[in-house]
């Protein structure tokens, strides 16, 4: 990315694309993790360290401790984590829970610094780790969502550019070009998404582009209208390479509403359940009829007490995702009256 | 024998396939069914709609109303079914004088006999039957898989799953008269010491449940046993020649029986292992069509899984509870095939998360695959008429291979076989890790 920066040919070779500016952020997850904090503060060094011989192009390096996605000060926000994570009591709905904390905390690191897209390293394995994992999870309606190389459900669009490189070609790379990695914080192998990690591991084993396979199968599935820019972002490059950019249809239609924890686009039958919760009085009932079976099943605390405190402790951005009951009738009432629209395919004859 | 009224509680399957709005809606207009909240409702009872009122719907109602109404309550209630079950007198309170421990999480009444692989209840032998055919009866009604007055031929291989469809599908069809003319339909392959076994258990069953049975051979089909084609290709590529004719044996069957429909015993556990499968192959075609519970429509006969919902643990306690006569030895020819990763995997799965099969198929059932998708054009056979994309069917082009000796006619890429010389076939080899169910078990 250092390298693609610094000149308007290396950036686009249609010359399209000017010279973007970047920074380095890095979420701080000691809190989750019992580590010594001599640990930790090497890992921040050592983090330090590599982005710092990436030269003077380089904007920052912002770290942030996970818990700045709770908006509160950091203490409050340590116990809220805390106390969340207690909660859940699935091993994988921990996991994935930190992960979307994550981008909560890397949300706030690029609006609070104006940064206008969040870049990951998310590489082919992860993502057949992430196809399998949802599959498995009875994700399949979403997985798309997750997959595309941009994603514009957060504030700040969400790019994918490693989609296509798999984990051991990154790691020759860096080999080749004497760049420096570390170890950061990880989860030990446990419950569903462990059990994932090690079928892929085999798979690799198996055969080596099997993960390859994997990516382009769920590549296949239809992505979502938020899997692209808006109309007309790609207006001033050649029209030639624009058709690659914007792949998604635009008659694609929105996904009637997400899961406040996940973002995950809800299905036909999750969608029938808010509709139908929708005379609900508590909020806390609104709440967790808009969230999908996964976040249901592996993530909110099954007994009423644990579950209202846990509501209570949520970061306000994912509690305020939920869609109003106005919103919920609308949606409804448009989904009838299209229902007797004559569509253009419609043979008038 | 005394008759006692059982309360049968039953724990609301709302992530369940089986869909909630549709199963409350029928089974309330057959029996008396109320509700009550659960420890876990977060709502306050005043909230709730009263018992009266949800189990008293309006009968005439037969729209999505009412069944929306109960469904927006559906996460929070259990479901409390009143039905009446035959048992000695006293049975129920001397079992739990006798346990003095826990009591069957649905009836309450017996002490429990097994932890329900489906949903970990601890339940007794009876509630076990009464729930595991249930289920099967509402897949039935709600996919609306037969109609009354239709010849059926179930796909029996003596194997355990085959059994219990052919069991389970005579009861509920004279305990709910469904007024099917059911048939079981044999596929001999000529596998001696395997094939010839199970097709004695088969014609107990046909004596046991007295369902008419047909036997189609390959040998009358093709000409050829499974023990000849080995003896010529060896056991390289053998399970290919064994699935694409009993796929035609078993059609061809059907018709001569004259039957609408083939029932086969596939599982919720092998439809997991081939979305699985699907995916990891990159086949978008087979992964938009394998979680159809009845496929084949354009086809000669259609198939359907009345089993697609059903585990393999729970097909297995049936199977062992109600001494089934069943046959359970692997085909000689693909010995241990069942430990392809992608099963063990399900069966890990399985143990630390019983619902992610059924997350697996519904994946399969709710991912976003374009309408556009190229399926194959389906035509006929030239030479044997059957349905077929090319212009000779696979069987036909296999069938020439065989006779003409040319044994790689029509073996496209198989797993890993390029590795290995053709003419040497290699039995103690690696297995490929990416393997469908053996061929012996796959269609039955």
């Amino acid at each position: 990315m250092h390298c693609k920066s610094l000149k308007n040919w290396d950036a686009s070779k249609s010359q399209g694309l000017p010279v973007f500016g970047f920074g380095v952020a890095f979420v701080d997850e000691s809190t989750i993790f019992p580590t010594p904090s001599n640990v930790a503060s090497n890992i921040i060094e050592e983090i330090s360290g590599i982005v710092s011989e990436l030269g003077h192009a380089l904007q920052e390096l912002h770290i942030a401790p996970i818990e700045t996605a709770f908006c509160k000060d950091l203490v409050d926000g340590q116990n809220c984590l805390r106390q969340l994570l207690d909660n859940i009591t699935d091993a994988s709905g921990k996991e994935d829970f930190v992960q979307y904390l994550r981008m909560l905390s890397l949300q706030k690191i690029a609006v609070d610094n104006k940064y206008t897209k969040v870049v990951l390293g998310s590489c082919t394995s992860k993502m057949a780790h992430q196809i399998i994992s949802a599959t498995v999870k009875g994700q399949g309606f979403a997985l798309p969502a997750d997959l595309q190389y941009v994603d514009t459900r957060q504030e700040i669009p969400v790019l994918l550019p490693l989609r296509d490189c798999n984990a051991q070609e990154l790691g020759k790379l860096c080999f080749l070009d004497g760049l420096k990695t570390t170890q950061v914080f990880s989860w030990p192998p446990a419950g569903i998404n462990g059990l994932v990690s090690s079928f892929i591991a085999r798979l690799q084993d198996e055969n080596p582009s099997r993960q390859r396979t994997i990516v382009r199968t769920a590549e296949k599935l239809k992505p979502f209208s938020f899997n692209k820019f808006t109309e007309g972002y790609y207006d001033f490059l050649p029209s030639i390479v624009r058709a690659k950019f914007q792949h998604v249809k635009h008659e694609e239609p929105e996904p009637k509403f997400l899961c406040p924890i996940c973002g995950s686009p809800l299905s036909e039958s999750e969608w029938k359940n808010v509709k139908n919760n929708n005379k609900c009085p508590s909020e806390l009932e609104f709440f967790v009829s808009q969230c999908c079976r996964s976040c249901n099943f592996q993530i909110l605390p099954k007994e009423k007490g644990k579950l209202e405190l846990f509501y209570s402790l949520l970061p306000s951005s994912m509690t305020d995702r939920v869609e109003g009951k106005d919103c919920i009738g609308r949606r409804w009432l448009q989904e009838q009256i299209e229902e007797f629209l004559i569509t253009d395919d419609i043979d008038e004859t | 024998m005394k008759f006692h009224k059982t309360l049968h509680y039953e724990a609301l399957p709302f992530e369940n396939p089986l869909s909630l709005d549709r199963r409350c809606y029928q089974n309330l207009a057959q029996e008396t069914r109320f509700f009550q909240p659960r420890a876990s409702c977060p709502l306050p009872s005043s909230a709730l709609p009263t018992r009266e009122a949800i189990s008293s719907p309006p009968r005439e109602d037969t729209s999505d109303h009412w069944s929306g109404h109960l469904h927006q309550y559906a996460a929070h209630l259990t479901i409390i079914n009143c039905c009446t079950i035959s048992m000695e007198e006293g049975e129920g309170s001397t079992a739990s004088k006798r346990g003095g421990g826990r009591l069957c999480f649905i009836c309450n009444q017996r002490r429990p006999a097994l932890k329900r692989p489906k949903t970990q209840e601890q339940i007794c032998r009876e509630c076990f039957y009464v729930v595991f055919e249930e289920e099967i009866h509402r897949v039935i009604m709600d996919n609306h898989l037969f109609k009354p007055g239709e010849r059926i031929a179930v796909a029996a291989s003596g194997g355990k799953d085959s059994t219990v469809l052919a069991y389970v599908l005579s009861e509920l069809n004279r305990r709910h008269s469904y007024g099917l003319d059911l048939f079981l339909l044999s596929v001999d392959e000529g596998i001696t010491g395997y094939r010839d076994d199970s097709l004695e258990t088969v014609k107990r069953n046909e004596i046991q449940y007295g369902l008419p049975l047909k036997v189609v051979s390959y040998k009358d089909l093709y000409g050829w046993t499974m023990d000849e084609i080995v003896s010529v290709i060896g056991l390289k590529n053998n399970c290919t020649f064994c699935g694409v004719f009993r796929r035609q044996a078993l059609d061809r069957g059907a018709a001569l029986l004259k039957a609408d429909k083939l029932v086969t015993g596939h599982n919720a556990d092998d439809i997991a292992e081939t979305v699985l499968l699907n995916i990891l192959r990159g086949d978008i075609a087979r992964l938009s069509r394998c979680t159809f519970i009845v496929t084949g429509e354009d086809g000669p006969i259609p198939r359907c899984k009345p089993f697609k919902y059903t585990y393999e643990k729970e097909i297995n306690k049936y199977a062992y509870f109600k001494k089934l006569d069943y046959f359970s030895t692997e085909c000689t020819y693909s010995p241990n095939a069942y430990r392809g990763f992608a099963r063990e995997f399900i069966k890990d799965l399985e143990r630390i998360r019983p619902q992610a099969i059924l997350d697996i198929i519904r994946s399969g059932e709710d991912f976003r695959i374009s309408t556009t998708t190229r399926m194959p054009e389906q035509g006929t056979c030239e030479r044997c008429g059957y349905i077929s994309s090319q212009k000779l069917c696979k069987a036909c082009v296999l069938l020439e291979g065989l006779n003409r000796g040319l044994l790689k006619l029509g073996i496209s890429r198989a797993n890993g076989s390029r590795r290995h010389d053709v003419g040497h076939p290699k039995p103690e080899a690696k297995r490929p890790i990416i393997q469908n169910k053996p061929c012996g078990t796959l269609d039955f």
